[in-house]
């Protein structure tokens, strides 16, 4: 390996050696065709982790996280209500093929057009607010979707959480597919998750990402430039909601069970740490953060029951020591 | 003031240089770290023997039941080992796979997945929450895997969540709640009854069980209190409950909510006027709550370990645990993971396979006395039908020792008129 | 069942503020950082956490309940010291988001520990002897404990008012909050006073966990809802108003009560409720100033 050769200290004094450059290109390379780089390694992705249930969950989380990042790493606005939308999606897509017997491909839209009822509404009560009052806002609005949900047992299960969405004969155009198969599953999953990133991508390069970043450096210099800082902080919440709706949607059909945690703001706390640990306001660091998280915390299960202790030190040295995390950190080493 | 602001200065850029070494020792050592942990999935897949009986064991290792949950596992090894001991099945020896579940639905059905799809496992058994056992359930029957749930539920012996593969071993609060009541009400305590009630289906389901009991004494429902899961404080509960003046009051919750209810009820001085009664009295929570707190409550149970006074395989698997525990015995939890991992083991025996349908069939067939007496499944939802005991928790006086919490008041002998019909569940035999 | 009698509704309304007392207990410490250190503390439950098991150690060693009142808030007040020395202060002026970011983490490492020390089920703790029983108060009987938890909470906040509003050093703690910069050019080292401070804080949150654990289970898990109801009652009350917080406190337990009463399913959700309507209606809260922290 050339970055095993390659002394940090030199790295810190800018004296890149050319091993280093070399693997600077190649990151320059990756982060302009991004799109590409990263569904080459997703095709090949479930292969490479112990499990393909886990390959999947990080693809999902991956989404989830990505989604959030979108108003958190990219308009810097800490919502702690985003399980709202995540949870909302698995509800509505569960609940449409549970108990109304629609299709997978009908719940599924069904569920985009309820989150983004929801996300709108939310977003209009919340994007008023600014800072911690935004995280507080957030977090009571969709602890108050749990509540909600919990108390509709006929439809949600409630506290049992929804059962009974069967995968294993789903029609995709036609061709009957066994979602029980976890190859199978992980490329459907694909299938939605690729072109995905790439909306995520285009949106993050047209104007409106631009505007999107320049709220987050000085809200008050956006407006003055002449942008309505308000709406484009509502659509942005929007679309964030929408992508981590989807991310649930597909969670629904992954577990094929809905559990009621999905939607409790411990949930929202996840995307916090896994954007957190990939590098917020990065297009990659929500999936190395869905990465590593689930990973470590796959690991240190099964090799002690104090995993908490080692994720959260590791969380606390995070903050302390590489708040860009770890793909920040990368780019800000090599990118340069 | 210049001084002062130089010093500044320097401390500063010392800090950062400080900062710095750090951050690069750090990125080095995790580094290094996640290097050597992350390998250790992929090693597991390689290493195994492919003709050992593997069991998967998710249970709740961290979250609040993580010491029941310890138990469980501790117990159901004691099974595994019996059955290499005995020579496995035709040689074939057994192997538990113990999966944290974290007490999280979501959590648990990755857990079997992994177990399923990562380590192949033959049987899943485990789980300590209903919606966990439910997600359990249909993530391992939805693969033909047979799971034998440890935990209570009446929803997983219906129609709609019940499949061939799916069994109970843990008793349901239809039966737990209708033994409680049974014996509460049929001691003219007086006819009143409240009830406190956790909002999800388990408590709504015991209190169902309490109000077919309570039909033939013709009792009367004063109060129902509804709280919701996993309340902290139940003194706004509370004086609905004494105004209504009840005669008994039925606990319709599980594990903390019993104990900090029982705790702020008697803090009430709620006991002297009414009986406490809990359908799923438990060792653990008792010895948390200690004998002041719980003194007088009568509840059910699956077990207790002074059980071996009357029944003779009480007594070997209580000595068996005692052996690997420093005298302490088993408790009423731990036993389940016990007798769930046993059941599945025996019935492989009898199938002379562990191929699921087979098992099945011998599971069905099964008659089995492992800790408490005589059990066997029912046809037609697999609950385990087995005696319900009735207990009253000691005063600290008459405790002989530390483990001895509860008084055994009796033991209602394993019988099928205790459950709800096949009918009733929506089960066509 | 019948209606709701007027005894009931009393002594429901009694329940509720009592309740509110304790809901101000947990929040207080809280509050106080937030307000006067723009420090969202989200191992807040978790050193409430820590009160309640030092309480159990102390009065494992030494058998009285009173020299607990006293050790606990020292012990979990010296790390909350430690805490914010070593780790909260690198974090200052790097944005609001990175303190509560790093408690966050810092949670789970002390909840982690008690559980290491103390086991993962819970421990048995009682109120002492002499406040244990039942009080008739004329419309219905109230826990002794419970009495005394509203007195002692009074008691605690008006020590905690003329402290901050009475004392020199109040005056440096409300000056610092107003504009550090300011305080430090007259010469005051304004990082002792945010030190002094968090461990207040930190103290008062032990000491709310060994108040409440002769009433909640003693469970490693126990402060995970505390935070959530202490964050509830600090947004409801406006970040960093001691008089915020107690109107909130007794307003958020008359609340809960009252829904306990008459839809007792929704109690959990009515909280909840409550702080959407005030964010929407008046952001700040309460009592809170506009415009403080909401960059």
């Amino acid at each position: 390996m050339a970055t095993k050769n390659s002394r940090t200290e030199r790295l810190a004094t800018n004296d890149i050696p050319i091993s280093g450059r070399r693997v600077a290109a190649a990151l320059h390379a990756v982060a302009r065709h991004r799109v590409l780089a990263v569904l080459v390694l997703l095709a090949i992705f479930p292969w490479l982790m112990p499990y393909k249930a886990l390959a999947v969950d990080i693809l999902l989380y991956g989404l989830f996280a990505m989604g959030f990042n979108l108003i958190f790493g990219y308009t810097g606005m800490l919502s702690f209500g985003h399980a709202a939308f995540f949870g909302t999606g698995a509800y509505a897509t569960g609940i449409a093929m549970v108990h109304f017997n629609v299709p997978w491909f009908g719940a599924m839209a069904l569920g985009l057009v309820i989150v983004a009822a929801v996300a709108a509404v939310i977003g209009l009560l919340a994007t008023r607010t600014r800072g911690i009052y935004f995280a507080m806002v957030t977090l009571a609005l969709g602890q108050l979707v749990y509540y909600a949900v919990y108390q509709m047992t006929e439809l949600s299960g409630g506290e049992n959480g929804l059962r009974g969405i069967q995968v294993s004969e789903l029609s995709v155009l036609g061709v009957p597919v066994n979602l029980l198969d976890p190859v199978n599953k992980y490329y459907f999953m694909l299938a939605f998750i690729g072109p995905a990133i790439w909306v995520f991508s285009r949106i993050l390069a047209s104007p409106f990402g631009a505007v999107l970043e320049a709220i987050r450096e000085n809200e008050n210099r956006a407006r003055a430039c002449g942008y309505n800082v308000a709406q484009t902080k509502w659509v942005a919440f929007l679309l964030s909601g929408l992508f981590c709706g989807v991310a649930g949607s597909l969670s629904a059909i992954h577990l094929s069970i809905v559990p009621i945690e999905s939607l409790h703001y411990h949930t929202s706390g996840l995307a916090v740490m896994m954007s957190l640990l990939g590098g917020m306001g990065t297009f990659f660091g929500p999936f190395i953060g869905a990465f590593v998280f689930l990973l470590l915390e796959d690991v240190i299960t099964n090799i002690t029951v104090h995993w908490q202790l080692f994720l959260g030190t590791l969380f606390v040295l995070f903050v302390l020591f590489l708040p860009k995390g770890i793909w920040g950190t990368l780019l800000e080493r090599l990118g340069r | 003031m210049s001084t002062k602001d130089d010093q500044n200065g320097t401390d500063g850029n010392r800090t950062e240089d400080r900062h710095g070494l750090n951050r690069r020792d750090f990125i080095k050592t995790s580094a290094l770290g996640m290097a050597a942990v992350a390998a250790g999935p992929w090693i597991g897949g390689f290493a195994r023997a492919q003709d050992t009986i593997r069991i998967g064991f998710p249970v709740p290792l961290t979250g609040p039941y993580g010491s029941e949950a310890k138990e469980q596992a501790a117990c159901a090894q004691i099974a595994i080992d019996e059955f290499n001991a005995a020579g496995g099945l035709d040689g074939r020896m057994a192997e538990l796979l113990v999966r944290d579940d974290k007490l999280k639905p979501g959590e648990a059905a990755k857990r079997t997945l992994e177990l399923i799809e990562k380590d192949g496992v033959d049987f899943v058994c485990g789980s300590l929450s209903a919606s966990v056992q439910l997600a359990v359930n249909s993530v391992a029957t939805e693969r033909g895997i047979i799971y034998n749930s440890i935990s209570q539920s009446d929803t997983i012996n219906e129609a709609s969540d019940f499949t061939k593969y799916t069994f109970h071993e843990a008793m349901n609060p239809h039966m737990t709640a209708g033994t409680a009541g049974d014996y509460a009400f049929s001691r003219n305590q007086g006819k009143k009854v409240a009830y406190l009630v956790a909002d999800y289906a388990y408590g709504h389901e015991m209190m169902r069980g309490f109000k077919v009991a309570g039909e033939q004494y013709g009792m009367e429902t004063v109060a129902e209190v509804i709280h919701p899961l996993a309340a902290q404080d139940f003194s706004t509960f509370l004086p609905r409950i004494m105004a209504a003046g009840p005669d008994i009051l039925c606990l319709c919750n599980f594990g903390l909510d019993q104990l900090n209810s029982i705790k702020q009820a008697h803090s009430f001085g709620m006991k002297e006027s009414m009986q406490l009664v809990a359908p799923a009295l438990l060792y653990n929570q008792r010895l948390a709550g200690g004998p002041d707190v719980f003194e007088g409550v009568v509840g059910a149970a699956n077990y207790h370990w002074t059980l071996e006074d009357s029944v003779a395989t009480a007594k070997t698997f209580n000595d068996k645990y005692r052996e690997r525990h420093d005298g302490a015995p088993p408790s009423d939890y731990g036993a389940y993971g016990y007798a769930g991992v046993g059941a599945l083991l025996q019935a492989a025996k009898d199938a002379g396979t562990t191929r699921s349908d087979p098992v099945v069939e011998a599971m069905e067939a099964l008659k089995y006395n492992l800790y408490k007496g005589p059990e066997y499944f029912r046809q037609c939802d697999h609950q385990a039908v087995q005696s319900v005991l009735v207990v009253e928790s000691k005063p600290a006086s008459a405790m002989r020792n530390e483990y001895d919490v509860f008084e055994v008041k009796e033991v209602r002998e394993a019988s099928e008129s205790m459950l709800r019909s096949c009918e009733a569940l929506g089960h066509k035999a | 069942m019948a209606g709701y009698p007027i005894e009931l509704i009393v002594m429901q309304l009694f329940t509720g503020l009592a309740l509110g007392t304790v809901f101000v207990l947990l929040a207080v410490g809280l509050s106080m950082v937030f307000g006067l250190l723009t420090v969202v503390n989200f191992a807040h439950g978790a050193f409430y956490t820590v009160g309640a098991y030092t309480g159990v150690f102390l009065f494992g060693l030494t058998g009285n309940f009173w020299v607990c009142l006293v050790g606990v808030p020292l012990v979990v007040g010296t790390i909350g010291l430690v805490v914010e020395r070593f780790l909260v202060r690198p974090l200052y002026g790097r944005g609001i988001d990175y303190p509560l970011l790093l408690t966050f983490g810092l949670a789970y490492v002390l909840v982690e520990l008690v559980r290491i020390a103390f086991g993962t089920s819970g421990v048995p703790f009682s109120a002492p002897p002499s406040l244990q029983g039942a009080l008739n108060l004329g419309f219905g009987y109230f826990p002794l404990y419970r009495v005394f938890l509203v007195g002692f909470t009074t008691v605690l906040l008006i020590g905690l008012w003329l402290f901050i509003e009475r004392t020199r050093y109040g005056l440096v703690i409300r000056a610092g909050a107003r504009d550090p910069e300011i305080v430090r050019v007259l010469g005051i080292d304004v990082s002792r006073v945010w030190l002094l401070v968090f461990g207040l804080g930190t103290a008062v949150a032990g000491l709310a966990g060994l108040l409440a654990a002769p009433m909640r289970g003693v469970i490693p898990e126990m402060g995970i809802p505390v935070l959530v109801e202490a964050f509830v009652v600090t947004v409801v009350g406006g970040m960093g108003s001691l008089a915020g917080a107690v109107v909130a406190g007794l307003l958020v337990g008359v609340v809960v009560s009252m829904t306990s009463l008459f839809a007792p399913a929704f109690a959990d959700m009515s909280m909840f409720a409550l702080m959407a309507l005030v964010l929407v209606i008046r952001p700040q809260g309460l009592f809170g100033r506009a415009g403080l922290m909401g960059g």
